[in-house]
């Protein structure tokens, strides 16, 4: 994006504060924690571009999302453009373009989960939460979103809130389970 | 690991069972525990008796197909590496290491969950495999890519890495030999086409994972433009236990089929959904019936998905096909990836293909305009049909789709696989799909209504 010319008749010269306006220096914005993390699934890989699912899930675990800054930071890092970043970033379910809340609830949606009901344990959800597909409670805890088969089929309808799967849902347990995870909020985001 | 009367109880099974009689999900093998177990010495044999050329022969002579749906003979796919062939083309280079291995963990098919149970379960199981299968096309490097929802099978994976490593299994000089291998694994972050291998190797090359023309195919150029292998991981589970008990062995398990043993599942509404390792060759009766315990109770068979979302509904009449390659494509269907997906006759098929359908829309990955508006406009359609507001010419414009989507006309096959639950649904419920559009209304939901209450006691 920082060398883009897009809009612009190709003779043009693009002036210069229209470039530092999405720069970004990575070394200032990621931690070292994260620079660590990304150059070491930089060296297993043949190119910097390589490591670009891994380093957006490294800044991801730390942030909770991947922001427009850190997007072009994490592109600045690994040498690409952030339009090219941005492609994969958001070809992606598990890449979060816009802030989730604490605990991100994925509820399976495919066949198996639609034979046995699982729509039934969508609609609890949502009554639950007062959520949509795609929204977060305004406390910011929850955020609800689809996907696709979870591999849980014989124990259907399932569930992946943040790394934990969750199955043989019914209307009763899903909301025993939410509360739950609202009760330990304080203590163990237990990402 | 300290149970062992279980691993007594499993090893009695190494040769009937041998993909999952390992498995533990609760707390699988070790290092030790599995090399006590008999394992590694199917990696032994290969790296330190056999040459690159024998182990294809062995693998090849084993007749091993495929399992990651496709069948194709694993021997034919790796005997395209240019080091694997007699005289390989005077341009390309067939030094040691120029090649890569990739594990394809990307399970993602809906109502496939098989890989998952090899993952968790026997984690060095795959580990071994992968350095036998490295070491054949003389991969000096060899990358798992796992679908990023698998954390648990991440994190055993990882461990086993680390110990492999640990005990010279991995890394330079693979037990005193000159062979070295390093493997990485990559989790990816959710998208059902990264199990496309060409679409798998850009996600792997950090690039957006669309499919990759062919020719040219991954054994000649690959990741980083490297000749590469992808093989599913149920299909490199085998491989192990072929170089143990040979190849013959492998083709005494099921006599009658494709050589070897199939992981088979049942899904949706049967009364015991699962998996079960089993001969190559049973019929869908006995999986059905005795395996998953026939259908919910109350409901009737009304058709089945043989092999994942992808594959042409079956019904009653093919109750005693066999489940393998050629006897299920006979039947006008794909084996797929073995697992049932199971439909009782007081579901509304209209609404189970709308769902197939909506998930190959959402995860088209767009390259191609006869998948990414095709699957699309069946979703409209279906959805219309099924709300009861359809007419006779959405079936006339379903049937062109499923001919503007079929093979030939697009990159990869994830169009292809979604006009197969839906052309044949046409064909076999076409009762339904008229009831909805002659009725406008959807006759299921009734039943549907009246079950709401029981169908979570």
């Amino acid at each position: 994006m920082q060398n883009s010319n897009s809009g612009c008749s190709s003779s043009q010269v693009i002036p210069s504060e229209m470039l530092t306006d999405e720069y970004i220096d990575f070394r200032q914005y990621l931690s070292s924690v994260e620079i660590t993390a990304i150059e070491h699934e930089v060296a297993a890989m043949e190119n910097r571009e390589a490591a670009g699912i891994e380093a957006l899930k490294i800044v991801q675990e730390h942030r909770g999302w991947i922001s427009d800054d850190s997007l072009l930071a994490i592109a600045q890092c690994l040498n690409i453009s952030s339009a090219q970043l941005e492609g994969v970033a958001t070809f992606y379910n598990l890449i979060y373009r816009q802030k989730v809340g604490h605990y991100v609830i994925h509820l399976c949606d495919s066949i198996s989960c639609h034979l046995t009901g699982y729509e039934e344990v969508l609609h609890t959800i949502k009554a639950h939460l007062g959520i949509g597909y795609g929204q977060t409670t305004t406390d910011g805890e929850f955020t609800l979103l689809s996907n696709a088969c979870l591999g849980n089929c014989d124990k259907s309808p399932a569930m992946m809130i943040n790394k934990k799967h969750y199955h043989s849902l019914t209307a009763e347990s899903v909301i025993a389970i939410i509360n739950g995870l609202r009760q330990n909020v304080e203590q163990n985001y237990d990402r | 690991m300290t149970d062992n009367s279980w691993l007594e109880a499993a090893v009695a099974q190494a040769l009937t069972k041998p993909l999952t009689h390992l498995v533990n999900l609760e707390q699988p093998l070790d290092f030790n525990g599995y090399v006590r177990a008999g394992g590694y010495m199917g990696a032994t044999k290969a790296v330190k008796e056999f040459s690159q050329k024998e182990v294809l022969a062995i693998v090849s002579e084993s007749g091993l197909k495929g399992r990651g749906g496709a069948g194709f003979p694993t021997g034919m796919k790796w005997s395209c590496v240019p080091a694997l062939q007699e005289k390989p083309p005077a341009h390309v280079n067939t030094e040691q290491g120029n090649s890569y291995l990739i594990c394809n963990g990307d399970e993602m098919e809906p109502g496939t969950f098989k890989d998952r149970y090899l993952l968790e379960g026997v984690p060095h199981q795959l580990i071994e495999a992968m350095i036998i299968a490295s070491y054949t096309i003389s991969a000096n490097k060899a990358f798992i890519f796992l679908r990023g929802e698998y954390h648990v099978a991440a994190q055993r994976l990882q461990k086993a890495i680390d110990e492999a490593y640990e005990n010279n299994w991995l890394g330079a000089k693979v037990q005193g030999t000159d062979y070295q291998l390093d493997l990485y694994l990559h989790t990816s972050a959710g998208r059902y086409i990264c199990g496309e291998e060409t679409a798998l190797i850009n996600a792997l090359e950090g690039k957006r994972a669309i499919p990759r023309a062919k020719p040219p195919f991954p054994q000649v150029s690959g990741l980083f433009g490297k000749p590469t292998v992808v093989n599913n991981v149920e299909t490199l589970s085998n491989l192990p236990h072929i170089l143990k008990h040979g190849s013959e062995w492998f083709k005494t398990l099921s006599p009658h089929s494709d050589p070897g043993t199939k992981i088979y599942a049942a899904c949706g509404q049967v009364k015991n959904p699962g998996l079960w390792e089993l001969p190559m060759g049973v019929t869908i009766r006995e999986l059905l019936y005795v395996h998953a315990g026939g259908m919910k109770d109350g409901l009737q068979l009304k058709g089945l998905l043989p092999g994942g979302a992808s594959t042409d509904f079956l019904t009653a009449k093919h109750l005693d096909t066999p489940m393998d390659f050629d006897s299920i494509a006979k039947a006008g269907s794909r084996l797929g990836t073995g697992g049932l997906i199971v439909l009782g006759d007081q579901h509304c098929p209209v609404a189970m293909v709308l769902n197939l359908l909506s998930f190959f829309a959402q995860e088209s990955c767009g390259w191609c305009t006869p998948c990414r508006d095709g699957t699309a406009w069946a979703v409209e359609i279906l959805t219309r049909i099924e709300a009861g507001s359809g007419t006779e010419a959405d079936l006339s414009q379903l049937d062109e789709l499923c001919d503007f989507m079929w093979l030939g006309k697009t990159y990869c096959a994830l169009a292809p696989g979604a006009v197969e639950p839906l052309k044949s649904a046409m064909r076999y419920f076409k009762t339904d799909f008229d009831q909805h559009i002659k009725q406008g209304c959807c006759s299921y939901k009734k039943v549907v209504q009246n079950q709401l209450g029981a169908s979570h006691e």
